[in-house]
Formats: C-alpha cells, structure tokens, sequence
C-alpha cells in the first residue's frame, strides 16, 4: 500500500512538472511587440530606434489603454518602439517590476501612471541612475529631485477641481449635499483635484461636501461605496467622480435607478464613448475631459525628445509635441516639478458628445 | 474544517502517515517526490527564463527577484505552519499594510524610526493574537474569523493614514540607511536584504518544524487534532502562538517593505494574502493539514519568483500572468490530493448506487 501511493504521487509530481512546463511554452507566445521602428518622419534631433516603457496604472483602464496608444502613435512617427507593461491592480507593487524591467532592457524612456506618489521613487531612482529619462503622466509621482521627471500635465490641475464643482454647482443651484466618488484613496491626480474642489466649495456656502469614498477604479468596488453613499445619504443632491470608472459605473447605476434622478446630479470625468448612451439619454447632463489620446502622444514625444537631448527639464526648454504643437517647459511650482499642460479640460454635453470617438 | 479533517483521518482507506510505521516513511518519501518535482519545475522556469530574456540570467534579476519577493516570502513562512495545523490566516497582506501604516502614522508624528518599527511588531502581535483567541479559545472557523480581520486591518490602516502617503510633504523621509534595502543588495552578494531575512527565518522555521517537539505537534494537530488533544498537545495554545507569529512576521514584512520604498501608504500590500496561500501550496503543504515542509515552500518561492520576473521581462500580459498562479494554485492542490479525491468519490458513489 504505502509503495503504491508512493508511486502513485511520483507519477503525479512528475505530471505536475510536465504540466508547468508545457504551460511556461504556452505563455512564450503570448509576447506583445509592438510596431517595428518604420522610420519615416523625421523631428529634427529625435534619435531613432528609441524604446519607451509605457507604465500605466493597470493595463485594462480603459483611459489608460487610450494614452498608450496614442504614445505608440508618436513613437511610430518617430521611428522607435513602445513596450507597455503593467499590472492587473492599481498598486505600486504591481508597477516596479515594470519598471525593472525596462532598466534590465536598456530603455531610453519611462512614461508612468504613478499609482503611488512615492512608492515608485527608488526604483525609478534607480533607473535614472541607469541613464533613462522618466516622463509622469495622468498620475504624478512626488520624488522631488530623486529622480528629476517631466510631468505631463493632462490640464491645469486646479483648472480641473475648480471647474468640476462649478459645473455641478450650476446643475443643482449652488445649494445641497453633495459628495465625491473617487479612485484609490492615494490618488495623487485625484487627490490634488479634490483638495481645489474643496477650495472651490468656500465660494457656494450653501453646498456641503458631506462625504469622499473610493472605489479604486473598480467598477463592483466604485459600485458599492456608491450605493453605501446613497443609503447614508438619501438627500444628496449630487455626486463629482473625478474617474472614468466611478463616474460611468455611477451613471449606469443612475440609468436604472432613475427615480433617484429626480433629486441627484452626477458630473466629473469622464470618456465620450462610455458616458454617450448617458448624456442623450439624459441620465448625465455635462461631464468633462481631455483627450486622453493626445495626452499619451505627447508623453511619446516628450519622453523621445529627453532621450534624445533635444529637450531638457530647464524651465522654457521646448520640444515639438508633433501634430499637437510645440510644448515649453513650465517652472516648478509647489508640489509638481518641470511639467508641460496638455490644455484646458473639453466640456461634454448632448450638443457635443457625438463629435468625439474616445 | 475541522469535523472534515476528523473524518477524512479516521476513514480506513485514507490513513495518511497516522498509521503503523510503514506509512510514516511512506509520507516522507511522498514529500521528498513533491520537492524533487519541484525542483525540476524550477530548472525549467529557469532555463525558459533565460530562453526567452536576454536579461534573465544576470545578477540584477537575481536582486530584483530579492527585493520583489522577499518579503511576501517571509509572510508564506509562519502561513505554512499554521496550514499545517488544518487552520488558514487569510489576514496576512491586511496586517502587513497595518503595521506599515502604524509605522507612517507615526513617523509622521514625529517619532524615531526604531520605536516606530517595536510598536508597529507589537500591532502585529496584537493583531495576530485577536485571529488566535477567536480561532484557538473561541473556536471559531479560522477562514470566516481571518476574512473578517482582512477587512478590519485594511480598515484601520486607512483610518490611520487616510489618503496620505508618509513621508507627506513636509515629512522627515525615512533614514537613508534603512531604506538602501531596496536599492543595494547585502555587500558582495547579489542578494536583496529581504531575501536574506526570508532565508534565515526559513533555516528557523524549518528547524522548528522538521527537527523538534513542537514541530511533530504541529503535525499531529493537522493529522488528528482530536488524538493530539488526547495525548496531551495543548493544541489551542499552539494554534494561539501560531498566530501571534505570523502577525509579527507581517509586521516585520511590512516594515521591510516600507523600507524598501521609502514610503507607506494604507493600501500597501492589499491582495498579497492569495499570493501567500498559492505559494504555501504549491510548496507542497496540504490545505487539509498534517502534511508539507519548508524545502519545499523555498523552492515554491524561488518558482514564483522566478516566473514573475521571466514573464514581466518577456512583457507576457499581466492577466495571463494571473492565469499562470491560478493554474499553479490548482494543481498544487488537486495532484497531492487527486488518489484521495478520485477514492472519496467512488465511495460515495457505492454508497449512493442501491443494492451494492
């Protein structure tokens, strides 16, 4: 008896060995590339055949997906090479094997969604100290000089907070309850928005911010905190979600709960293409944002031309964003080192919605 | 889990290593046969590896692979122990993210370094200590009590640090020296500092478990609690310090984590608890209790070390990078316990086919 088990669990071991195995050859075909370097326009000092790690905050945000592929389109155009690698998890954790990875493959750029202000610092540190220049994103990274980064400005940040509650203030008649529903609770993007937001609100003394929860851009997650916020709060007359996730997850819930209509207005951010069955359906009036396509594709060339040394984080330096324009270097102010602002957020609305595809 | 263990021992056809002398080296063998199997997954995760990556092989892997597992490893250490025992702690990557917190709150008042890190240890123990009361002395089911401190010290963790990061604007940042864990690996080696933690802490655990009194203890609770409890084992009170371990080991992997980024913020660590439960596992110790070794948890933490490094190096899609543990996760279960289960089945199936 103990002989047979005991063979009986060798041929199982083995079988578990030959298993993995198999499954390792089946993973190798999985690798994503993207487009080899074609070499077409030129920028003037752009070198060619850059690679670029573009480092999301997980790679299934659908506005995320959106900014990478418009930093693959600028690298295409410039003649190098975009390598998108991230997590499944909006953590820190989950992005510094990214990030190493990119020093181990020699990259000459990183473009990072930082999910973590600080987490991310020694590793990107590290691959400073490896010779690759480090561009921020949608989500800035607070690492002072340690490493020196360009932070790619999506829009005026304080532009952002002000404008959102101005937009909800003017829905509800500046009076009422209402609350925030917000990604994860250490959000820098967000977090800077809702501290303007909070500034903004001293000037509509008869709205009240009664509560901020987070969904950490997860749709069941950003759906439960939002029905904990409405049964706490049965007369809150409306909700700002800085996220594409809260805010389209708040939306579809609105859209088949539509008697709560009746008294609560949801704004923030939001994508054209999730939020369009909404707006002309009447569930959500207004909402804004940039193009988050634009965004990534002026992170490529910026990130492109630091690589390069056709721009630096000098204050004034410029550097073509390709079709976008050129872009000059902004001074540090508190809290945010060198950055660059994409423009002003675009307002959304039955009038408009139908001309955007992102 | 415990009624199910009693009657999966006891039953005649599943003896296990309870039995006679025979069956006893037979357990070890088995044991032996995982690991060597291990091994070979190993050799194979490194030679894909070093396939399919130009920069596999190379001594930066070696101190990224340190730095990135390291201190989950040590969490997998006192998990593999307590699974032993039939029980589970889901709260790890809970009470890893609050003793990290603890240590960021207070820095951020002002607090040494060194006080900070004993207070935010004793949170573990305290943390650990409320699982094994409930668990060991109320004796409630160690899945439904460690579920719940998951979310609580998640909980508290946000309470105590909210949306801030530490060091905040304005902080003293973390002294230098301390956190260089996460950027220089321990001189003349390759070897990340956490790495060798987790490695003196396995020789300890494997000690204790392999080579002592305690450690037969454990394994007598998870093979028959009801037998050890007879032959004297005071099975409640091991449990209860089992637990207290594994908080303060959380704790010690929170701090070091903090450390090596230099930073803290509430939600440090969430979700690591699966990660832990897939490693001990696969490192061959049965859910059911009674059964594993700390070789083979080493080696399970070199494999998925070593396939996270190779499958982010290669750019694999981090989703199938999940399908790749879920798998793992699977067949760690199911093989050890395949001739049990198939063996289970059929006499149910006797049992329910009348006239037979």
């Amino acid at each position: 008896m103990p002989r047979t088990r005991t063979a009986r669990r060798a041929v199982a071991a083995i079988g578990a060995a030959a298993l993995a195995g198999a499954m390792l050859t089946a993973c190798s075909s999985s690798v994503k590339t993207s487009a080899d370097a074609t070499g077409s326009p030129t920028s003037t000092g752009i070198k060619k055949g850059l690679l670029v790690y573009f480092i999301p905050k997980d790679t299934q945000n659908p506005y995320e997906v959106l900014a990478d592929k418009g930093g693959e389109k600028a690298l295409t155009e410039l003649g190098g090479k975009v390598v998108v690698s991230s997590g499944t998890q909006d953590t820190a954790a989950a992005q510094i094997p990214s990030i190493q990875a990119a020093i181990q493959a020699h990259a000459n750029a990183i473009v990072i969604a930082g999910n973590d202000p600080s987490a991310l610092c020694p590793t990107l540190n590290q691959a400073a100290a490896a010779g690759i220049a480090i561009v921020s994103f949608d989500s800035d990274i607070s690492c002072g000089t340690s490493p020196n980064h360009l932070f790619i400005n999506q829009a005026n940040t304080e532009q952002v907070g002000t404008s959102e509650v101005d937009l909800l203030a003017k829905e509800i008649g500046g009076k009422g309850q209402i609350a925030i529903l917000s990604a994860a609770a250490s959000a820098t993007n967000q977090n800077a928005w809702i501290g303007y937001m909070k500034q903004e609100l001293t000037k509509y003394p008869n709205m009240q911010l009664v509560s901020t929860v987070y969904g950490n851009d997860d749709p069941a997650t950003s759906l439960t905190v939002l029905q904990g916020l409405l049964s706490a709060y049965p007369n809150l007359r409306g909700i700002i979600s800085p996220t594409t996730v809260g805010i389209s997850t708040a939306a579809q819930y609105l859209d088949t709960h539509k008697s709560l209509l009746a008294h609560l207005t949801l704004t923030g951010l939001g994508l054209p293409s999730q939020m369009r069955t909404y707006v002309e359906d009447g569930t959500v009036a207004e909402f804004e944002l940039w193009n988050p396509s634009n965004l990534g594709y002026l992170a490529g060339y910026a990130a492109a031309s630091l690589a390069s040394g056709s721009a630096s984080l000098q204050t004034g330096s410029t550097f073509s964003g390709g079709s976008l324009g050129t872009y000059t270097v902004l001074a540090p102010s508190a809290g945010t080192g060198p950055s660059v602002v994409l423009g002003p957020p675009t307002v959304f609305d039955k009038s408009n919605i139908s001309n955007f595809n992102f | 889990m415990t009624s199910d263990l009693a009657s999966v021992s006891t039953s005649p056809v599943s003896n296990g290593a309870a039995g006679g002398p025979g069956p006893r080296s037979g357990r070890w063998r088995a044991a032996l046969r995982w690991e060597a199997a291990l091994v070979l997954v190993l050799v194979a995760v490194v030679l894909f590896g070093a396939a399919e990556s130009s920069t596999f092989l190379t001594p930066t892997t070696f101190f990224y692979l340190g730095t990135d597992i390291g201190y989950i490893a040590i969490m997998a250490l006192p998990m593999t122990l307590i699974v032993m025992t039939g029980e589970i702690d889901l709260s790890v990557a809970s009470a890893l993210g609050l003793s990290g917190a603890m240590v960021g709150y207070l820095w951020h008042h002002g607090w040494g370094i060194w006080p900070a890190v004993l207070v935010a240890l004793a949170v573990g123990a305290l943390g650990g200590a409320i699982n094994g009361v409930l668990v060991a002395k109320v004796g409630l089911p160690s899945i439904a009590v460690t579920i719940g401190t998951l979310t609580l010290y998640r909980g508290l963790a946000e309470v105590l640090l909210g949306s801030m990061t530490v060091p905040a604007i304005g902080d003293r940042p973390f002294p230098t020296s301390l956190t260089n864990i996460g950027v220089v690996p321990v001189p003349g080696t390759h070897m990340s500092y956490s790495l060798l933690f987790f490695l003196i802490l396995a020789v300890v655990f494997g000690v204790l478990l392999h080579a002592t009194p305690l450690g037969r203890s454990l394994v007598a609770i998870g093979l028959q609690p009801e037998a050890a409890r007879f032959v004297g084992i005071r099975v409640n009170r091991i449990k209860l310090v089992l637990y207290i371990v594994s908080g303060v080991m959380c704790a010690f992997a929170g701090i070091l984590l903090t450390l090596q980024n230099a930073s803290v913020s509430y939600d440090a660590g969430s979700g690591l608890e699966l990660n832990v439960v897939a490693i001990v596992l696969f490192g061959g110790v049965s859910i059911f209790g009674g059964r594993g070794s700390i070789l083979g948890v080493v080696l399970s933490v070199a494999i998925v070390g070593a396939l996270e490094m190779a499958l982010t190096q290669m750019n694999v899609d981090p989703n199938v990078q999940n399908i790749v543990t879920g798998v793992l996760l699977l067949l760690s279960v199911i093989i050890p316990n395949g001739g049990e289960l198939v063996r289970r089945v059929r006499a149910r199936m006797r049992r329910l086919t009348p006239g037979s």
